[in-house]
C-alpha cells in the first residue's frame, strides 16, 4: 500500500528541506517527493519510506520529525492549486506544532536526566492573610 | 511493541515521538488514508459515504450531530485498537477533522473508559517543561515494553 508521510524539520535544524529533497534525489528509493517550506512529504511504497524515513532521520536526530499524511502530495481534493489558495486544513496543526519544535529538539538532544521543575507558588489565601495580619498586631 | 493513541489524534510532535520510541502510534491520517485511497471510490471526492455516520453510531447516539458520529467512524476504530494513549490537553488550535469539541470530549472519555494506562500532559511552553515532557513520554513508553 502506498502511503506518505511529512518529513518536517525544527526552524533550529541545520537541515534544510532541499538537503532531505536532495538526499532523496540521490537515493536507491523509488518514492516521489514534494518540497515545502517546512519540510518534504514523500509517497511511495510502505516499506520503502519507512526505510527511507528511517536514514533520513539519522540526518540530525533530534531535529527531523515525521508525521502520517492521509492524501498522496499534490492530490486535487487537498491541493490548494486545485481550491483557490490557502492553507489545506491540516497544515494549522503543523504550523502550530512546529513552533514547539525546536524546544522539543533540545529536550530530545539533552537526553540525560531532568531537574524538577519548582512549583509555582501558590497565592496567600485571604484566610492566612487575616491570620498574618492578627498575629503581627496583637 | 504497543499500539498507543494520541490526544490530539493529529499530532505531529506526540505521533513522531511514540514511533521514535519504537511503538505503534495511532493517528487519524491513516485512517483518512484508507477511505481517500481505496480503489473504489464510491463517494467522491472523499468516500464519506453515508455508512461513515452509522459506524459513528456505535460511540454516539443517532440525536448527536452527524459530525461527531462521522469523526468517530474514524477515531473510534482506533480506540478500540489502542493498548495505552497519551492525551493533551486542549491546545487552543484544533482545527480539521480534530475541531470539533463534543468529539474530542467523547475521544478522550472513552480513552478514560476504557481502562488502558494514560499519561495525562500539557503542551511545554519553554526548555525545562519541554525536557520534561520528553522525559514523561520516554518513562510511560518504556513502561508499556
Amino acid at each position: 500500500m502506498k502511503v506518505t508521510k511529512y518529513v518536517i524539520t525544527s526552524s533550529e535544524s541545520d537541515i534544510l528541506p532541499s538537503d532531505i529533497a536532495m538526499k532523496i534525489y540521490g537515493s536507491k528509493y523509488d518514492v516521489n517527493v514534494k518540497e515545502t517550506c517546512f519540510g518534504v512529504m514523500v509517497n511511495g511504497e510502505e516499506e520503502v519510506v519507512d526505510a527511507l524515513v528511517k536514514d533520513i532521520r539519522a540526518l540530525d536526530p533530534a531535529g527531523i520529525f515525521i508525521k502520517d499524511r492521509g492524501f498522496p502530495p499534490g492530490d486535487p481534493r487537498r491541493c490548494r492549486g486545485h481550491r483557490g489558495g490557502g492553507a489545506r486544513p491540516g497544515f494549522y496543526m503543523i504550523e502550530s506544532e512546529s513552533k514547539m519544535l525546536p524546544m522539543i529538539s533540545r529536550a530530545l538532544a539533552s537526553g540525560g536526566e531532568v531537574t524538577a521543575i519548582p512549583e509555582k507558588k501558590k497565592p496567600l489565601l485571604p484566610s492566612r492573610l487575616e491570620e498574618i495580619i492578627k498575629e503581627d498586631l496583637s | 511493541m504497543s499500539k498507543v493513541i494520541v490526544y490530539p489524534p493529529t499530532s505531529m510532535i506526540l505521533s513522531d515521538l511514540v514511533e521514535r520510541m519504537g511503538h505503534k502510534a495511532l493517528v487519524v491520517p491513516e485512517r483518512v488514508r484508507e477511505l481517500v485511497t481505496a480503489n473504489d471510490v464510491q463517494s467522491p471526492p472523499l468516500n464519506v459515504t453515508p455508512e461513515e455516520p452509522k459506524k459513528g453510531l456505535r460511540y454516539a447516539a443517532v440525536d448527536v450531530p452527524s459530525g461527531v458520529r462521522g469523526r468517530m467512524a474514524l477515531i473510534g476504530p482506533l480506540i478500540e485498537e489502542a493498548e495505552a494513549a497519551i492525551i493533551v490537553e486542549d491546545p487552543g488550535w484544533l482545527t480539521g477533522c480534530a475541531g470539533c469539541s463534543r468529539t474530542n470530549e467523547l475521544v478522550r472519555l472513552l480513552i478514560r473508559t476504557k481502562g488502558i494506562p494514560v499519561l495525562d500532559l500539557n503542551y511545554p511552553t519553554d526548555d525545562a517543561q519541554a525536557k520534561v515532557f520528553v522525559q514523561k513520554i520516554r518513562a510511560f513508553l518504556e513502561g508499556l515494553k
